[in-house]
């Protein structure tokens, strides 16, 4: 629904908008209309996944404690393994998103004559940090096509991540990174047994995809080099709503484009939405102060219970033989304690 | 020396993980709840069957049934939602079941485990399922592959420990046997428990007057140990403290010596309290069944204090216990505004970490006595014990209380040593036979996902000589000894309290021979 009115709205937009050169209806829908209706379905999709998630209750609060809680004063606690603060939550989280807390726990079972042995294993915290981090820097590098004036952070990120400056234009750290981090992710799903065995086909073709967007980017930045200012254009006409199809945009730039549209489109349906829903997740987020502030289930329930009246009704005669007090031999709280 | 029952190899995993076939061998499956039982607790589809049947007397809407409580569920755990979404299969999981490390068996990683729900998930509730196929259609055979591998699931949370974005297999798995339950697919070792908590007020179904008797046998015994007779009040009214424990503490060994330790401490300390016959068990196997259950059985706890008029509530040692109390008890049945904030009688400790719910655990009341230094101990007489602890995955996991039973530990036994690092605190490993997997017909799977536990003992027995593996948890207690019997001969499981009550020197007490169990000290004491 969503794409049609995208398609069709962009399409009047562009029709509006585009004088300097006579566009083909073609090149308008593939320029100009697909990457405006990937958008739309990335916007609208993410946006409902997560608030689908956001309006489920949490009806329990169930975090997962790596560490101390906070007890007796003397108990040094653990306050971002088990933090019993909002703000100690929000620590966590911060070291969950930011530096994968979680993963850098990671140890691999071996069996050496019937003893297991837990080796170190951050190689998969490693990469993936890397390829996310890399990836989080190529995003915000490609910031300098989309705005004008190119904001001074941008130029800053890519002078650093050009830092070595080797060769021309300078190789950048973070396309490096993307790729050998990307291609060990891909080679760990092949080549580890356990791994191999639980992946499915989406796994793979999301590393594909995103190796692929990489690949076509370095392509083009290093060896088969496309025309900047048309690229550039294009990527402002969008951003700013007045589309443009200029000339000089190559067959490379195409499929880098469609392939990130491909991802766009298929971002909100599968896996990827870790990304959004790895802030909801309520083994994290939540303090461990269970006992010290109580939690409210929004759709608790009366339930049926066995009350004492009931029990006391079924063992009266046991109770009473065996000389433990009924309720009413005990008039109130105040009875004497011998 | 040991049979070779229990084959443990590491082979890579084989097959296609879609195939939802599972085969009910004996030994690593529990047998089906009794219908008198079902029936008492108003569950569904009440029936004799068993997992080995081929026709498990489904109710004819069964799938409809299943689909419409997967849709209800959803809408109210995010939780669920959120981990049959997010999941991108890096694997971090996959080693860190116990279950798998003991099987081999690939579906015991917990993201494939997730996975046999997560599947039928996708195909009903996901664009890409609907339109496109993805996922797995639902059939008997799946139910009956949920049903293996849900009830080989200890709810122990390790994998959530190691995962990116926490998700947590237990809530899978109590969400997946919830739909279980929803067509009467369920265990007995679970079951039955429940229908007698519910009635009677714990686990066996021990009845008032044989609570009492089991309790006054404890005290013999002890006066016997101690020449000191203690004190039995049983839901006396206006006590400070009602004390509630596992009720495998008063009828199960070794359980049982670690009711000795409490008795001893209470009597000790001069402690203002009360037993409960109706609040006799604290363990609460609704949590291995279902969340409402959970709140039913849960529900007579405050009752209880709020009945007795006590102040507070002071608990066992027992793991699963401690989840529904620290995690679910004040949001199911609270609040407690009719206990006040628990302070210990003895040192004056406001236990702030408890002032809502108003339960403390024993071990932080301990650890907090002595280290007030108000207990007198002769921890020599645990010279002839080379302790190590077991974290139990509840306090563990879903608590933080890692450093308390040390405290006491570390006070009590001069022979004190941790297991590797990576198999305690959070990263503990589960003793393979909780959330209601404990029958002896579960046998070999109790033994194989008890493995990396006995494993990591088998090192300080080595290393160290242990012989003692204390433990704070009462499925621990009853099923830990088989464990070491058969990995780790010659070691003994006991609990945190009954080392305490080894070494506690009581006021006016004759000259120990024994320990709690009744076995002579090490020589050195006795002569000292």
């Amino acid at each position: 629904m969503s794409v049609v009115v995208t398609v069709a709205g962009s399409m009047a937009l562009v029709g509006a908008v585009s004088g300097e050169q006579a566009a083909t209806a073609g090149q308008i829908f593939l320029w100009v209309a697909v990457p405006y209706a990937a958008l739309a379905i990335l916007l609208a999709g993410f946006c409902y996944r997560v608030a689908k998630w956001a309006w489920s209750p949490v009806p329990f609060r169930i975090p997962t404690t790596c560490g101390q809680q906070k007890s007796l004063p003397w108990i040094r606690s653990a306050s971002l393994e088990s933090p019993s603060t909002g703000m100690g939550a929000v620590a966590r989280m911060a070291l969950e998103i930011l530096l994968f807390r979680s993963l850098f726990r990671n140890n691999r079972a071996e069996l050496h004559d019937k003893q297991y042995i837990f080796g170190e294993s951050k190689l998969l915290w490693l990469c993936s940090l890397a390829f996310h981090w890399s990836l989080l820097v190529i995003l915000l590098r490609h910031l300098r096509l989309f705005l004008q004036p190119v904001p001074a952070f941008v130029s800053v990120l890519a002078s650093w991540d050009g830092f070595f400056q080797v060769g021309t234009p300078e190789l950048y750290i973070s396309d490096v990174v993307v790729v050998c981090a990307g291609l060990y992710l891909l080679l760990r799903r092949w080549r580890d047994p356990l791994v191999r065995y639980l992946s499915q086909l989406a796994d793979y073709l999301v590393l594909f995809l995103l190796l692929g967007i990489a690949g076509t980017g370095i392509l083009m930045r290093y060896f088969f080099r496309v025309v900047l200012v048309a690229v550039k254009r294009l990527a402002l006409g969008l951003a700013t709503f007045h589309p443009v199809v200029p000339a000089g945009l190559s067959a490379f730039f195409f499929i880098h484009l469609m392939l990130v549209c491909i991802l766009a489109v298929y971002f909100p349906f599968g896996k990827l939405m870790h990304l959004g829903g790895a802030f909801l997740s309520p083994t994290r987020n939540l303090a461990n102060n269970n006992r010290s502030k109580r939690y409210i289930n929004p759709w608790n329930y009366p339930v049926k219970t066995h009350t004492y009246a009931e029990w006391e009704d079924e063992f009266r005669d046991k109770i009473k033989a065996a000389g433990i007090p009924l309720n009413e031999e005990q008039s109130d709280g105040t009875t004497s304690t011998d | 020396m040991t049979e070779p029952l229990v084959q443990i190899d590491a082979k890579p995993p084989s097959g296609n993980w879609r195939d939802p076939k599972v085969e009910f061998r004996r030994g690593v499956y529990c047998y089906s709840a009794q219908p008198k039982h079902v029936t008492y607790l108003g569950m569904a589809n009440p029936r004799s069957w068993q997992p080995t049947d081929s026709d498990w007397k489904l109710p004819s809407n069964w799938k409809q049934i299943i689909l419409d409580g997967l849709k209800d569920r959803l809408k109210k755990y995010r939780s669920f939602r959120l981990f049959m979404d997010i999941c991108v299969r890096c694997g971090a999981c996959a080693d860190k079941c116990h279950f798998y490390l003991g099987s081999g068996d690939p579906k015991n990683m917990p993201v494939m485990r997730a996975e046999l729900l997560r599947s039928v998930y996708v195909r009903y509730f996901t664009a890409r399922g609907r339109l496109f196929g993805a996922g797995r259609e639902l059939t008997e055979e799946i139910i009956k592959e949920w049903f293996y591998y849900f009830y080989q699931c200890t709810e122990c949370r390790r994998c959530s420990v190691y995962c990116p974005y926490g998700i947590d297999t237990a809530e899978i798995t109590m969400i997946g046997r919830e739909l279980l339950n929803l067509i009467g697919c369920n265990i007995n070792w679970v079951i039955e428990p429940v229908a007698n908590c519910f009635r009677v007020g714990n686990h066996l179904g021990i009845q008032p007057h044989a609570f009492k008797d089991s309790m006054e046998f404890a005290a013999d015994e002890l006066e016997e140990i101690t020449s000191i007779r203690v004190e039995l009040p049983i839901n006396r009214k206006g006590a400070e403290v009602l004390f509630v424990m596992p009720s495998a503490d008063y009828f199960a060994t070794p359980h049982y010596y670690t009711l000795l330790g409490y008795m001893s401490l209470f009597h000790e300390i001069g402690l203002d309290f009360t037993y409960s016959a109706f609040a006799s068990e604290g363990g609460n196997f609704g949590l291995f069944t279902s969340h409402e259950m959970t709140k039913r059985l849960n529900a007579k706890i405050y009752e209880e204090a709020s009945r007795l008029g006590v102040k507070w509530i002071l608990g066992g040692e027992c793991g699963h216990m401690w989840r529904v109390l620290h995690q679910y008890m004040d949001t199911m049945n609270g609040p407690a505004d009719f206990l006040e904030e628990p302070v210990s009688p003895i040192t004056g400790t406001r236990f702030e970490n408890a002032r809502s719910t108003r339960m403390v655990h024993i071990c932080e009341f301990t650890a907090d006595l002595l280290y007030h230094g108000k207990l007198k101990l002769a921890p020599q007489r645990n010279d002839n014990l080379a302790v190590t602890f077991h974290d139990s995955c509840n306090p563990a996991r879903a608590m933080g209380l890692l450093e308390e039973p040390r405290s006491i530990l570390r006070h009590a036994c001069n022979r004190f040593y941790e297991m590797p690092e990576n198999t305690i605190r959070e990263q503990t490993f589960c003793c393979g036979s909780g959330a209601g997997l404990g029958p002896d017909e579960n046998l070999e799977m109790r033994l194989r996902g008890g493995f990396p536990r006995a494993n990591a003992v088998k090192y300080v027995n080595e290393k160290h000589g242990v012989n003692t593996l204390a433990c704070i948890c009462a499925i621990d207690k009853a099923t830990l000894p088989t464990l070491m019997d058969y990995w780790v001969p010659g070691v003994q499981v006991a609990g945190v309290h009954e080392l305490l009550g080894n070494a506690l020197v009581m006021t006016g007490e004759k000259e120990r021979k024994t320990n709690l169990r009744g076995e002579p000290l090490p020589a050195e004491v006795t002569h000292a």
